[in-house]
């Protein structure tokens, strides 16, 4: 469904990515795991468009890209096709809960009101929130907006969605509702490219984990072959490190 | 010190010099500033999405207008423009002025709030498929609009004592009808601060207005942290 070649980004003199392919199948879930810095997040912004690439080749539903070329409309057309969730959710903040998931249907895909509003309350139903739908992001905790962020990505039936660390601004005992949330859309079928420190997530969620290293993917393989028998002594190091760290601080739980 | 004749004074020209007020100074308050705040915005945006060649007229134009006293604006379009055949009325002179004046400091204001709204906002709207512009009119502008508020109140609460400066070419405001009843009657002290009085008692409603609308405009609340 979507097959990248070639990805390169640099900003000035640091090369952030050096050539990324990467192949994400309907109904995979992808777990993007690495060090601070490795290029994670700037992958994923590129996918996006949100980041300008250097060079690449994106394919998306049989049509091919060049992303460093690509124009407006294209670049429209494919983000209808995809959704973005934040690390820090990125709320409209002068929008309710509601609006936030009609926003778009509403104004960029021009869906009278009532239908906009039908799928609204749908999807927010989807991530337990049917309570706070007349919210202000201001007055919903952290795990509650993240989910409202996801009732948003969901909103347009996208073909993919990206999360970037998606539970990383939160407190512990928050993140659990997020997870289970993204849990759920896996077992729905859905195609997620998922950027992660929640080795429970990666391990037990994701079918395909991804490891990325100096802004190059140095292992790739199912989930269970990565966790278990990494080929790259790095992989095992920063597993093992990863491991370490929960153990010191709280026992991992499969949930993340 | 205040005897019957001064009272009377007081009294009489109080109503003469509100009318003007209230016919001419709100007036041209309100007509030039909300032109300003057009100019503003447009102004505004134009500089944050580096829009190229316009953003520098707009550098331009903010520089020269807030560089230059405002009553040499006022000199130049009514006493000035007609020795190029451009002949203004009083009241047009002082609407273009004062709304050219005020968009350019109330620019800046809406353009730093545009700023400090974060990035994310944007990036979130085009990532569900809104265009700039959507994106712009229905979720920066407005949280940027609601951070500029506070300054544009000011803006506007500052305007209404610069528009006494268009008694300078011949608009009969509050500050000119003082002035000529003053110089009948020779009452200076008292009329001047009579005048006083009327601008402060219109900024004090202005005053009100602003923080009634700040409580309203606070619903959706700051993030705590
Ligand atoms: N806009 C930018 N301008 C300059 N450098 C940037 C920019 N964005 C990212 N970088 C640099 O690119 C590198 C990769 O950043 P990126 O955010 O993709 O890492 P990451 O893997 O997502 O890290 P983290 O786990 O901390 O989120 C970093 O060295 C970062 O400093
Ligand atoms: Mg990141």
């Amino acid at each position: 469904m979507l097959e990248l070649r070639g990805l390169k980004k640099s900003f000035g003199q640091l090369e952030v990515l050096k050539g990324i392919d990467l192949q994400v199948d309907k109904g995979d879930v992808v777990a993007i795991l690495g060090r601070s810095g490795s290029g994670k997040t700037t992958l994923l912004r590129c996918l996006n468009f949100l980041e300008k690439s250097d060079a690449g080749t994106l394919s998306f539903d049989g049509e091919s890209f060049d992303m460093a070329r690509i124009g407006k409309k294209d670049i429209a057309r494919l983000r209808a096709k995809t959704a973005f969730v934040f690390q820090n959710y990125n709320l409209f903040l002068n929008k309710t809960a509601l609006q936030n998931v009609t926003e778009g249907l509403v104004i960029a895909r021009k869906m009278p009101k009532d239908r906009a509003v039908e799928i609204g309350r749908r999807m927010l139903e989807r991530v337990g929130l049917s309570d706070r739908e007349s919210y202000y992001p201001s007055q919903l905790s952290g795990g509650q907006q993240q989910r409202v962020a996801i009732a948003r990505a969901l909103a347009t039936d996208p073909e993919i969605i990206y999360f970037d660390e998606p539970t990383s601004a939160l407190d512990p005992e928050l993140t659990g509702e997020v997870l289970s949330v993204m849990r759920s859309l896996a077992e729905e079928g859905r195609t997620m490219l998922v950027v992660t420190h929640e080795m429970g997530f990666a391990r037990h969620v994701s079918n395909r984990v991804i490891f990325m290293e100096e802004g190059e993917i140095v292992e790739a393989g199912d989930s269970r072959s990565v966790f278990e028998q990494p080929r790259q002594e790095r992989t095992r190091v920063f597993l093992r490190n990863v491991y370490q760290h929960l153990e010191t601080n709280e026992a991992p739980s499969p949930e993340g | 010190m205040i005897n019957e004749r001064l009272l009377e004074i007081i009294l009489d020209s109080f109503w003469q010099i509100l009318l003007p007020g209230l016919a001419v100074t709100i007036p041209l308050t309100a007509v030039s500033f909300f032109f300003a705040m057009i100019i503003a915005v447009v102004t505004a945006m134009v500089q944050f999405a580096k829009v190229p060649v316009l953003r520098h007229v707009a550098r331009f134009y903010i520089w020269v207008a807030r560089g230059t006293p405002l009553l040499v604006q006022l000199f130049v379009v009514f006493y000035g423009l007609p020795d190029l055949g451009i002949l203004v009325d009083p009241i047009p002179a002082a609407i273009l002025v004062f709304s050219l004046n005020e968009g350019a400091y109330c620019a800046e204001t809406v353009r730093a709030s545009l700023e400090a709204v974060p990035a994310g906002q944007m990036e979130a709207g085009r990532c569900v498929g809104m265009s700039y512009l959507q994106v712009m009119r229905r979720v920066v502008l407005p949280q940027a609009m609601r951070i500029a508020f506070p300054s544009l109140a000011n803006s506007l609460i500052a305007m209404v004592k610069d528009t006494s400066l268009a008694s300078n070419i011949t608009v009969t405001e509050m500050m000119m009808k003082t002035r000529q009843i003053a110089s009948v009657n020779q009452e200076f002290l008292a009329l001047y601060i009579e005048v006083g009085l009327i601008y402060l008692l219109f900024c004090t409603v202005l005053t009100k207005v602003q923080s009634a609308v700040e409580k309203r405009l606070n619903y959706y609340g700051r993030k705590e942290d």
